[in-house]
């Protein structure tokens, strides 16, 4: 692959996670009458943090085994 | 409709989406070296993002805003689109099709016409297909647009703007590639922003049973039997049992048969996805693995149109009413984005709604470049230049495409419901080609004439049916009866489309026959392997794990198709 798209998308959804998390955190509670009254920011914010990580850590150990691949050939003559 | 006003956070997460968007481009454009990575990837994608790609390209205005619209006016009934059409479509082109596409070494649809048939029939569906992508972006953009200035108060020309220009940026820096990459990118996005809607939503009507509930008081109020609403399959004896004006064999062979498998099996657009696909194997098996989240699809795009008119039926009016009394089911998906999610989480959906029509309208402009570029520029304007050539010349279509799809954003504006009108385009299309391709497919006898004359009678057939026929209580026109006479009314225009789609398949299936029947073969046996199932040696899978064969992949789908059909009768 030329670019290992689970990268962009494990970081852009850490990052909404992050910022929703956040904003659910710091937000005034008045607004969440419309979501029945639950803090949907910080609930949907963790999902997304979680969805997010997992995507991140699976392109990471990828590229850490195309890495040790990659070594293990160039030291072998 | 009162206004959304949008807050700082709201804002940040449009702007990260962005960026995202673009830096996927920027990232990809040292891989466009010849104008096969620019058009087909390199043929180097891996079957699950071909695949998540290979929905994700369809999933533009018409899914999102026109699912969630269908569902609100015509209920259950409409997972027909996905359980009785795209599924057995989707599984069809991956099983039979695909063999024949991807190892014709065709480049786009249109060429394995001319590889099969000959060069007049190429020419015919790659310009009436060049013509329907860039007006689907058009809508595409146009319903986009209309939205962001209903519920944002945006200016209409800004979002065209914003939106044909980031789309143009990616796909230009990075070809078909780009736009796959952000297919799924979106692909996701798409599922993350609207899954609180629709579970929240959920809750709130009271779940499954309070939905059905509430329907129920909606399709009584309509004067149709309780269950009109909530179930897919069990009012469909008369075309006056339910909202959608149909009869069981109206849907089965319009919808289910012709037009899903007309769209899934030759739309250029979704085909490319697949032949962009590293493998054989992984071709086919590219809209199997599309065909999975696909079948939950209707839970993300249907169910939210069915808890808005359930809310708008018994909680007092929550859709924007018309002046005659209708409700605007287009406005269903974003009056509930607005209803249920605060600030924070609305900048998600918001953009995820954005995201669908970026995906959409970059399926729609990639699929354009490459038939133009190949299909009509290469074969009959400029042959023999150099690949350079192309792939410049593949820029710079999709800069005038998506300029052809601006301006047909500006025109289009006529339909209430915006899948009517794109059910429309295709069953003029591509209900006819489909007949086309079955019979060139599958029997070696088929001639060029046959096929050529064949989809012009076919295409000839969907206008003269259309121009007989009016739905009912509409005005003659571009709805229908354009010849001035009224030979027959159908309940609804949905109807109306599938007997469309029905006449022209069948005036098209016939009339090649006949016309193949009548004259001489232009391709000898020789010619035609790889392109016709006869010809062509079987594909053995057994070098592959069972579970991962294609077959196998299959019945999966198919038999979880049929447990959601039984689910919701």
């Amino acid at each position: 692959m030329k670019l290992d798209l689970r990268l962009p998308i494990g970081l852009m959804f850490s990052i909404f996670g992050v910022m929703l998390t956040l904003y659910g955190f710091a937000a005034d509670p008045a607004i969440y009458a419309r979501s029945l009254g639950i803090n949907i920011n910080l609930w949907w914010g963790l999902v997304l943090l979680v969805f997010g990580l997992v995507m991140l850590g699976f392109a990471i150990r990828a590229q850490r085994r195309s890495k040790v691949s990659a070594s293990h050939s160039t030291s072998t003559p | 409709m009162q206004q959304i006003h949008l807050g700082a956070i709201d804002y940040a997460i449009l702007g990260v989406y962005f960026a995202f968007v673009l830096g996927i481009g920027w990232a990809l454009r040292r891989f466009v070296k010849s104008s096969d990575d620019f058009f087909l990837s390199g043929r180097s994608i891996p079957a699950w993002i071909a695949g998540l790609a290979f929905i994700s390209a369809n999933l533009g205005a018409q899914e999102v805003i026109g699912m969630g619209a269908s569902g609100a006016k015509y209920g259950m009934m409409t997972s027909h689109f996905y359980w009785l059409g795209a599924i057995p479509a989707m599984v069809f082109v991956g099983i039979f099709m695909m063999p024949f596409y991807y190892g014709s070494r065709a480049r786009s649809v249109p060429e394995y016409l001319k590889l099969r048939f000959d060069e007049k029939t190429r020419g015919f569906n790659a310009i009436t297909f060049a013509v329907m992508t860039v007006f689907s972006s058009g809508i595409s953009m146009y319903a986009l647009a209309k939205l962001l200035e209903l519920i944002l108060g945006w200016s209409f020309h800004t979002s065209v703007i914003l939106s044909a220009a980031i789309v143009l940026a990616y796909i230009f820096l990075g070809g078909l590639t780009s736009a796959i990459y952000n297919e799924v990118l979106q692909f996701f996005l798409i599922v993350m922003g609207f899954l609180p809607l629709v579970l929240l939503g959920l809750k709130d009507v009271g779940g499954w049973d309070g939905l059905t509930a509430k329907l129920g008081a909606v399709a009584t109020n309509a004067g149709y039997a309780p269950g009109a609403w909530s179930s897919s399959w069990r009012h469909l004896d008369s075309a006056s049992a339910n909202p959608m004006g149909v009869e069981w064999f109206g849907l089965v062979m319009g919808l289910g048969f012709v037009l899903s498998f007309g769209y899934w099996c030759t739309d250029f657009l979704v085909v490319q996805r697949a032949m962009a696909a590293d493998s054989m194997t992984a071709a086919r098996r590219t809209p199997l693995l599309a065909a999975i989240p696909k079948m939950l699809f209707p839970a993300l795009v249907i169910l939210p149109g069915m808890i808005a008119i359930a809310m708008h039926g018994t909680g007092g009016g929550l859709l924007p009413v018309e002046s005659d009394g209708t409700p605007n089911y287009n406005l269903a998906v974003p009056v509930m984005l607005a209803h249920y999610l605060p600030s924070g989480l609305l900048g998600l959906g918001l953009t995820a709604l954005m995201a669908s029509f970026m995906s959409g309208m970059a399926g729609n402009v990639t699929a354009f470049n490459a038939v133009w570029t190949y299909d009509i520029y290469q074969s009959h304007i400029r042959p023999g230049q150099s690949d350079q050539h192309y792939l410049r010349m593949g820029q710079v279509a999709t800069v005038f495409g998506i300029l052809l799809s601006v301006v047909a954003a500006y025109a289009a504006t006529r339909f209430n419901n915006i899948l009517d009108m794109l059910q429309l385009v295709f069953a003029f299309v591509n209900a006819p080609l489909f007949a086309t391709f079955l019979l060139g497919m599958f029997w070696r006898r088929t001639t060029g004439h046959g096929a050529f004359y064949g989809l012009l009678i076919g295409t000839a057939a969907a206008a003269m049916h259309h121009g007989l026929v009016l739905p009912h209580g509409a005005t003659p026109g571009l709805k229908g009866a354009f010849f001035g006479t009224v030979l027959h009314t159908y309940p609804s225009e949905m109807a109306q489309n599938f007997w469309t789609a029905i006449f022209a398949w069948s005036a098209c299936f016939v009339a090649t026959i006949a016309i193949s029947l009548a004259t001489k073969r232009n391709k000898s046996d020789d010619e035609l392997k790889g392109l016709v199932y006869a010809l062509t040696p079987r594909l053995t899978d057994h070098e592959i794990v069972w579970y991962k064969r294609p077959a196998t992949l299959a019945v999966l789908v198919l038999g979880l198709t049929i447990v959601l059909n039984v689910i919701f009768w």
